[in-house]
């Protein structure tokens, strides 16, 4: 794994988080900026899925155990796809909220595997 | 809600305001739980079989009271309610034994000190489920209601 990249992963789904509580207090249904946000950090999961899987070649071993690892990237790369999918097939308000719950869960689990990583 | 008169002819429960929020974190948990139970029995299952199968266990329930949750009508409200109890059961049970016998319990599970491991999100999590399904109970018999009203306007 690749030490700034989880960082920038972790800055960015939390800014998508805050995106979603800001959007959630002026009363927005969930919109190009949210979802968009949203969507981007799913993006950098999937380039994550590709450095993951290249690293180890490089030199660049998991220190914990890379069935941990993947297990939570898994998960991880699950949620922000699903839950801009929910909010695009039921665009209340309150999908914001739910994107905002993935966002930082999403931030969490990104933290954790740079951990497991080490 | 502007879109109420539509939403209340349709028989589907709506999945409206924080109930939506709810359903997502019991996915998340659920999610959470059963890969890592998962994880910890292919990788080291003989460490502390007890733990991780109650994980395992917890795993699943949460599974069922995440589709429970989201069904919510007929006999799903029941499952929903039996998931909730265990899970509020379990929590408490295991979090009180993890401290008592914590020889048990060495290995962490999702319950172990009261789901500390998850920001407490489990001990929070099936109190505000229960709330939430009482409360949708009492919106779901208005809709219906709703909808009598609406059918006995359109004969006369």
């Amino acid at each position: 794994m690749i030490t700034w990249f989880g960082i920038a992963i972790i800055v960015l789904a939390v800014c998508a988080g805050i995106v979603s509580v800001v959007s959630f207090a002026r009363k927005r249904t969930p919109n190009d900026y949210t979802l968009g946000a949203t969507l981007l950090v799913g993006l950098l999961l999937l380039a994550q899925v590709v450095i993951a899987i290249i690293a180890p070649f490089t030199g660049n071993h998991a220190a914990g155990d890379p069935l941990e690892f993947w297990m939570y990237l898994i998960t991880a790369l699950v949620l922000p796809f699903g839950a801009a999918f929910w909010a695009l097939i039921d665009r209340k308000r309150t999908a914001i909220l739910v994107l905002l719950v993935v966002n930082l869960s999403v931030a969490v689990m990104v933290y954790r595997m740079m951990v497991i990583w080490g | 809600m502007p879109n109420s008169a539509s939403a209340s002819v349709l028989p589907e429960p709506r999945t409206s305001g924080l109930g939506r929020v709810l359903i997502t974190v019991y996915l998340i948990l659920a999610l959470a739980a059963t890969m890592r139970a998962l994880y910890q029995i292919v990788a080291k299952f003989d460490e502390a079989p007890l733990a991780y199968s109650l994980s395992l266990l917890s795993g699943f329930v949460y599974m069922i009271a995440t589709v429970a949750l989201l069904k919510r009508t007929g006999v799903w409200r029941v499952i929903a309610w039996i998931a909730l109890l265990f899970e509020f059961a379990g929590v408490i049970i295991i979090g009180a034994l993890s401290i008592v016998l914590p020889e048990l319990f060495a290995h962490d599970s999702v319950w172990s000190h009261f789901g500390s491991g998850y920001l407490f999100v489990p001990l929070v999590l099936p109190v505000l489920g229960m709330v939430w399904l009482r409360r949708d109970r009492v919106t779901l018999h208005a809709e219906t209601d709703d909808a009598k009203a609406t059918v006995r306007e359109g004969k006369r």
